[in-house]
């Protein structure tokens, strides 16, 4: 980086991101619990996507679909099916589609944010949004075995049974931790970093080709050749990886659910 | 490069990732019951209305058929039974004609029997009849003849004599006794 900042001479040299990416400045409300940053932006304009395409999309249903409608039909079958109804089952996949759909929906069109040119950063690259989804899976999985095996679920959760008594003093803890600690925090973490560490390859590569074009020397244009050629390709795979958390985090919430239900050990 | 490290280490003061802000968890938070009623409420509940109807068309289409089917294979069945009934009918009718045929003949046959026996009788009463007169006339006829005779013959009048007839009558009943006997041999 040395030999870049002196080609750079006056312009104070390159700049990587830093985590301060996600700590934007406040543009309103500042001060207050409703402080909007351009992540909160980022936020609702997926919202006003997701309601475009969801509340106008399944107004005047069709028995025989056009183009449109068969979109959403096939984002929302793919969601009942290869989620809720294959994890779950026919019946408590229904019960729980409403919240399936919403984590995988919500994460879908949230991580999608930050491919997009003039918005680029993700709505789920601070910690708000994966944690409270997080929240949501546990307490839709501890609800669901509370409700299905009242009295026992805890107990067969953390003593299960058909383990020998002085086994307990090491099941039960890690009982305990895998289920009712790793499994939010691993949720919560899963998303959160996969969207930092995407937007800051993503702002390091397009950074470091701004300062190859035009500010440091003509040779070093090639390099930025180069480094537009990965910031692309790396799009690419912040769409993919959007896609493949969201479906990851609506996946996981189902079997924690699924899990809770036949908690039978 | 002295100020980037400023920053990052100013940074690492105020900001850490891992922990949440007030106004994030409270848009997130927001976002997700906004979401959230935007499947559980609208969306979902009118895909599932959608796939109801659309199924039942199908099933409806399916159960259309199956009716048409149905129908189309009643109505064969009543054209075969009514089919049926009417070869039965004409056979029956024919039977009918046929033992109508047989009755009338006899009948007819049996009328022209009686009337002829009856003609038959009638003539044979006739004759009879004719025969009983002619042989009551001949009998007193030949009994005048015969008296005539007798009294030419004696040269005397019988006519008014009361025995004189009973003799005849006697001698003609013999006569026929006679005749009788003989044919019966």
């Amino acid at each position: 980086m040395h030999p870049l900042a002196a080609a750079s001479g006056s312009s104070g040299g390159f700049q990587g991101p830093s985590i301060d990416e996600f700590f934007p400045s406040v543009l309103l409300f500042a001060g207050t619990p409703f402080e909007i940053t351009r992540i909160t932006l980022a936020r609702f304009l997926a919202i006003v996507l997701l309601i475009l395409i969801f509340w106008l999309g399944t107004r005047r249903m069709k028995l025989v679909p056009g183009r449109f409608q068969s979109v959403v039909e096939l984002g929302l079958g793919f969601v009942r099916g290869n989620v809720g109804d294959d994890i779950l089952g026919k019946k408590d996949g229904r019960r729980f589609l409403p919240i399936l759909t919403t984590v995988f929906f919500m994460v879908l069109f949230f991580n999608l944010t930050g491919v997009i040119i003039g918005v680029n950063i993700a709505g789920t690259s601070t910690i708000g949004v994966p944690l409270i989804l997080a929240v949501v899976a546990y307490v839709s999985f501890i609800y669901a075995g509370v409700k299905k095996h009242p009295g026992t679920f805890f107990r067969n959760a953390l003593v299960p049974p058909g383990v020998p008594w002085f086994l307990y003093i090491i099941v039960t803890p890690i009982e305990f931790v895998s289920t009712f600690l790793l499994r939010p925090i691993t949720l919560t973490l899963r998303l959160l970093m996969n969207m930092i560490v995407g937007h800051l390859l993503l702002v390091l590569f397009f950074s470091a080709t701004s300062f190859f074009f035009f500010e440091s020397g003509n040779l070093f244009a090639l390099f930025g050749i180069g480094t537009v050629a990965f910031g692309f390709a790396f799009t690419l795979f912040e769409i993919f990886v959007g896609v493949l958390q969201a479906y990851v985090f609506s996946l996981l919430t189902a079997v924690y659910v699924q899990l809770a239900l036949n908690d039978e050990h | 490069m002295l100020s980037a490290q400023t920053l990052v280490v100013a940074a690492g003061e105020a900001h850490n990732p891992i922990l949440p802000e007030t106004p994030d968890l409270v848009w997130g938070g927001i976002s997700f019951l906004v979401i959230l009623f935007l499947f559980w409420r609208v969306a979902l509940p009118r895909m599932q209305k959608m796939l109801d109807e659309r199924a039942e068309v199908i099933e409806g289409g399916i159960k259309k058929a199956e009716n048409a089917q149905a129908e189309a294979a009643a109505a064969l069945e009543e054209y075969n039974k009514q089919l049926a009934d009417a070869r039965a009918e004409a056979a029956k009718i024919r039977e009918q004609a046929r033992t109508d045929a047989t009755r009338i003949g006899k009948e007819v046959t049996a009328q022209a029997q009686a009337d002829a026996d009856r003609i038959t009788a009638q003539a044979q009463v006739q004759i009879e009849a004719e025969r009983q007169s002619a042989l009551v006339s001949l009998r007193s006829e030949v009994g005048s003849l015969a008296i005539d005779l007798a009294s030419g013959v004696i040269g005397e009048s019988l006519t008014n004599d009361k025995k004189a007839s009973a003799i005849v009558d006697r001698f003609l009943s013999d006569l026929e006794a006679d005749e009788q006997s003989k044919a019966g041999k």
